[in-house]
């Protein structure tokens, strides 16, 4: 199944594989749901600390300036927001195995049929700062993608993409094991080489804030480059070959 | 359009066959080996289902973490409780003489116990933290007597699967499985740090069940039922908190 030559054929360049187009959708939606529900829970006490305890007996690392939605928590509102913990924990817990097991699936098929080595790990050539910052000043010179960028992926996105799935994902899990009582007595080294219980609590904050950002950077990126083309590739596969593509560039 | 292959779509029904198959012989084993929890039912049972089982498997007699004394929190805090009821009071004035735990169910010799009853029984005590699910913390040494061994004394039935355990108030109950009940650091708890258990941190009796959260450690406790079948309490959940619409297994 040569598929660039289908793709030279319709003037369509395949863009993404049927694998990645199914777990980047069942990531979208578990992202989606655990960061909503993960707000829900941080407003029953929006305080941060670092180390093992934190109570609001304790001094806090920061504190979100926000109403809780509990009153036991001081925050200098009056208004105590409605509390919606009970099931935004069940649908975190739920959409963090539907984001494990896709992960699971994305990760051994990404190794075997070579998507992370093909589209993931920077080409070789792209492997000094020059690469990186040809490429920065392409974005900041709002110059269109080029014809090379319809099938994969360039540098600097490549870069982003290994960071989120390699780096934060992974670390996301594990803080938030970390504050599992459960987990953490079978291994309790998930919590202790954090710092602790609420150090687990506040990294796993701050890193939902870069995925966030990530997801924000990402969205604002695909409508730059042109938001109809892109969601057709992530839903159907293929590009649409348009007119205003820049020529290749040397 | 792109015509999907043979061999694609062999390869993906095949695929589609196995993992069905796997989720089916998967959800067989999980109720065989009693790795489905209470509440395990409705759109967020899978996960819940997947949770409690992971866990149970991976901790069946793992200890809950302890900390050196120099971590004891200085400024534990007693989360909010329910104002006290009129008997609650009536045997605070008594020093707590009066406070009785009931034992029955699934077990040879019901029994009830007063507090100095459980003091006479073999006593352990452990400097653990105790976590609630809003996210704060604090740690504590607890000093009490093992569950487990108060299920020994009154004769346990091996075909008891959870202890349900109440509050003083009507309506607030718990319950855990064998697990969590037989494991050594689930304590009946009567003091804490230096002294008594102070009532606002749930004396004179709280069950810390130390590797799951707060809300499992219930305060005032009166009541221990042994059971066989968990569906006939309550609403069949497990515990008060599903009703609630929290989770009935909360080791997270």
């Amino acid at each position: 199944m040569d598929t660039r030559e289908i793709g030279a054929r319709k003037t369509r360049a395949v863009r993404h594989s049927a694998l990645v187009r199914v777990t980047h959708w069942l990531t979208f939606l578990s992202f989606a749901a655990l960061l909503i529900t993960g707000g829900e829970i941080v407003i029953s006490h929006p305080r941060f600390y670092w180390g093992e305890t934190g109570n609001v007996n304790m001094r806090p690392l920061f504190v979100l300036p926000i109403p809780a939605s509990r009153t036991t928590v001081p925050t200098g509102y009056k208004y105590v927001m409605p509390d919606q913990n009970g099931w935004s924990r069940y649908l975190h817990f739920q959409s963090a195995w539907v984001l494990v097991l896709t992960a699971l699936v994305y990760g051994i098929a990404g190794l075997l049929n070579g998507h992370f080595r093909r589209n993931l790990i920077p080409e070789r050539r792209d492997w000094t700062w020059r690469a990186y910052w040809a490429r920065l000043a392409q974005y900041l010179h709002r110059q269109p993608p080029g014809r090379d960028e319809s099938r994969s992926y360039n540098v600097l996105q490549r870069t982003a993409y290994l960071i989120v799935i390699f780096v934060l994902f992974p670390l996301m899990i594990w803080t938030g094991l970390a504050m599992s009582p459960s987990f953490t007595s079978a291994v309790p080294a998930t919590a202790a080489l954090l710092g602790g219980r609420q150090s687990a609590r506040t990294l796993h904050f701050l890193l939902s804030g870069l995925l966030l950002l990530f997801v924000l950077v990402h969205i604002a990126m695909i409508t730059l480059s042109g938001f109809r083309n892109r969601m057709r590739a992530m839903i159907t596969g293929y590009n649409e070959a348009t007119p205003e593509l820049r020529k290749e560039r040397p | 359009m792109s015509r999907i292959s043979r061999r694609k779509l062999i390869t993906l029904g095949l695929a589609t066959a196995a993992g069905a198959s796997g989720v089916t012989e998967a959800a067989r084993l999980a109720r065989r080996y009693a790795l489905v929890p209470p509440d395990g039912g409705g759109i967020f049972g899978p996960g819940e289902t997947l949770t409690y089982a992971c866990q149970r498997l991976l901790t069946v007699r793992t200890p809950a973490r302890e900390f050196a004394r120099s971590m004891i929190s200085k400024k534990p805090f007693a989360n909010a409780v329910a104002p006290p009821t009129e008997e609650f009071k009536r045997l605070q004035a008594g020093g707590f003489r009066d406070w009785r735990l009931g034992v029955d169910g699934t077990v040879a010799r019901p029994t009830s116990f007063s507090l100095a009853d459980l003091k006479s029984l073999p006593i352990r005590s452990q400097i653990t933290e105790i976590a609630c699910e809003e996210g704060w913390s604090y740690i504590a040494e607890w000093i009490g007597t093992p569950l487990s061994g108060v299920l020994r004394e009154v004769g346990v039935l091996p075909q008891t699967r959870y202890i349900v355990y109440y509050a003083i108030e009507k309506g607030l109950w718990e319950s855990i499985d064998m697990a969590d009940a037989m494991h050594p650091d689930t304590l009946l708890t009567l003091g804490m740090n230096d002294g008594d258990l102070p009532v606002p941190f749930g004396g004179p009796l709280r069950l810390r069940v130390p590797r799951q959260l707060g809300y499992k450690s219930l305060k005032y406790v009166t009541h221990i039922t042994a059971t066989d079948d968990i569906k006939k309490f309550g609403k069949g959940l497990g515990s008060v908190d599903p009703e609630y619409g929290y989770a009935w297994y909360a080791g997270i």
